[in-house]
């Protein structure tokens, strides 16, 4: 994501005399030329036969009707119309995006306060503690671990509940109620992917060089305000990499609602990537999967290109 | 590794180490709480399991639910399963990604920039949109439902190739250059002076292959049909659907032995882990 340093000078080359001996670096150039093509070969064959070439079939199959068992019909823009009317399609939108922005949002705060106090005062070895557990369920299965989470979410003998109890809260209907059930899918969520964004803002802020804490110490700046007028400006590169990766990421969500809720009560969490999964492979409607696969995909770059417009403003490179 | 921070933090001492230190032990109970619960319950008795307040430490530990599991599934078919693809999909993308990424990095040919752009912008798209059509082409290459449909597709890497041609893009230059003066070809250049540096950059590529397959689901769920083609991640979610909340420590013991060698890597390779995870910013 950084910018290349891209060989556009090519000082090999260029150091070469300029003429005389031309059938000894031709040669060379035409073995360096044929290794290109060996080492590229397996990448850029796999890349297209397995990314660009679907894209491109996605596209196509969005414009049939097709079950594999009969042969594809035309269908136009019907599965583009099916997709803007049928309810659950639509449903599904609309919740992915409220978890998007909800899980994104707290992902984020989480991320960023556990930073900053990470990199105030302690030992280095308290430290690396820390940063260790804050990144730990990033290793485990979302499938299995949201196994886990169904039984301590269960509204009667859930440790989520009793602990809640503990201080007074009356049990939560989570993943019996629809209000519940999101919530829980964004807890979870949340909680296996906060230490992303933690890892982001913790090699960031290391970045930040001393001067400017020292600078603007020096002006009478403390606490949580040169946090907001120092540490904030100068953490936004990182902060724009971590919200566009956390977009992508939330509007991709799967394994979480599909164990916990399966999609329930109701449609209260089927997400945009359930209903694909669904319609492809329960209901064998491949045309109409791959239209919902395509808004997908423009939805995620316009997201993307939205932020980065947005950052333009916003983002201090130093 | 933040002297930075240890001057910026005297500033604001006003902010009591100690409550802070607290509230992060807090935090970090609660991130663990979890996992915790899930080793402590897998090792008591089934009709401890939903105890209140849990017993993180079982009054009598037993193993039965461990032995549960070996007799309820085949977890060693899984595991098989699951190291089989997990360890050819690391090994196929360390190859692929550290030949791609030399080109790119090292050597000269005809469309590196246009060839390069394409690797980058297929890091942007999400897997859910080509899964339709890449399971029709495995299907009529008869490949759904075998573990190479789920190994083959998963051996180009966007982001490894990126990340391997950064590392070679790091590595001085004059090396390749006195090699090629004393007469070595690119081959000798790339076998005997570049490759044997790679390994670190590798060990990232391998790593992040290995955290993210080793728990994937989404593709095995939609490929493999026939329950001796499923990986770990996809036999634990059947095996809870099968036997509904009865015997939870089963399928807890059935969890906490498939995260084991993800904790293993965890230990042993945290900081090419998290090198690879915060460096293009790609957890997927």
């Amino acid at each position: 994501m950084t910018s290349t340093q891209a060989p556009t000078v090519r000082p090999d080359r260029a150091a070469d005399p300029p003429a005389g001996d031309r059938p000894r670096p031709s040669a060379r150039e035409r073995g360096a030329r044929l290794l290109a093509a060996l080492f590229l070969a397996p990448t850029i064959v796999g890349i297209v036969v397995f990314t660009v070439v679907p894209i491109a079939g996605s596209v196509v199959l969005s414009l049939f009707h097709w079950n594999v068992i009969d042969s594809p019909r035309f269908a136009g823009t019907a599965n583009y119309r099916e997709a803007f009317t049928d309810s659950t399609v639509l449903v599904s939108f609309g919740n992915t995006l409220v978890f998007m922005v909800l899980a994104v949002v707290s992902q984020l705060l989480i991320a960023l306060i556990l930073a900053l106090a990470v990199n105030g005062r302690m030992p280095v070895w308290l430290r690396s503690a820390f940063r260790s557990a804050f990144f730990f369920p990033l290793v485990l299965s979302a499938a299995s671990i949201s196994v886990v989470m169904k039984y301590l979410f269960n509204q009667d003998f859930g440790v989520v509940n009793w602990l809640l109890g503990l201080v007074g809260i009356a049990p939560v209907p989570w993943l019996t109620s629809e209000n519940g059930a999101m919530a829980a899918v964004i807890l979870v969520y949340v909680w296996q992917q906060f230490g992303f964004s933690f890892l982001l803002f913790v090699g960031g802020l290391n970045n930040i060089p001393k001067e400017m804490h020292e600078a603007a110490s020096l002006d009478g700046a403390t606490g949580l305000r040169k946090h907001l007028h120092v540490t904030l400006p100068l953490l936004s590169p990182t902060l724009l990499v971590a919200s566009v990766v956390g977009i992508i990421n939330a509007l991709q969500v799967f394994e979480q609602p599909y164990v916990l809720t399966n999609g329930g009560p109701g449609d209260s969490t089927r997400t945009v990537v359930m209903v694909i999964y669904e319609t492809a492979f329960e209901q064998l409607r491949f045309g109409t999967a791959s239209a919902v696969g395509v808004l997908l995909f423009v939805l995620i770059m316009a997201v993307t290109a939205f932020q980065f417009r947005l950052s333009r403003r916003f983002v201090h490179y130093q | 590794m933040s002297q930075a921070f240890l001057t910026a933090s005297r500033v604001r001492r006003s902010l009591a180490p100690s409550a802070r230190v607290a509230a992060l032990t807090v935090c970090a109970l609660l991130t663990l709480g979890p996992v915790i619960w899930t080793v402590s319950t897998s090792l008591r008795t089934p009709a401890e399991s939903f105890d209140l307040p849990p017993k993180i430490v079982p009054s009598s530990p037993t193993a039965e639910a461990y032995s549960g599991v070996f007799d309820q599934i085949d977890i060693w078919l899984l595991a098989l399963n699951s190291t089989l693809v997990t360890a050819l999909i690391a090994l196929g993308q360390m190859v692929t990604a550290g030949l791609a990424g030399y080109a790119f990095a090292r050597l000269d040919f005809r469309f590196k920039k246009a060839l390069f752009a394409l690797v980058l912008a297929t890091m942007m798209v999400p897997l859910q949109v080509t899964i339709v059509p890449v399971f029709l082409v495995l299907k009529s290459i008869s490949l759904t439902d075998t573990l190479l449909g789920l190994i083959v597709p998963a051996f180009p890497t966007a982001f490894g190739t990126f990340l391997m041609r950064q590392y070679f893009l790091g590595m001085p230059k004059d090396l390749g250059e006195a090699a090629m003066l004393d007469g070595a070809g690119p081959w000798r250049v790339f076998r005997s002076v570049y490759a044997p540096l790679a390994a670190p950059g590798l060990a990232i590529v391998g790593v992040l292959a290995f955290n993210y397959h080793w728990n994937e689901f989404f593709r095995p769920l939609i490929l493999e049909t026939s329950s001796q083609n499923y990986t770990l991640p996809l036999g634990l979610v059947s095996l809870q659907g099968n036997l509904g909340t009865g015997s939870i420590s089963v399928v807890l013991a059935g969890v906490v032995l498939s995260m084991i060698p993800a904790v293993a890597v965890f230990v042993v390779g945290q900081r090419p882990l998290r090198e690879g995870i915060t460096s293009a910013g790609v957890n997927r």
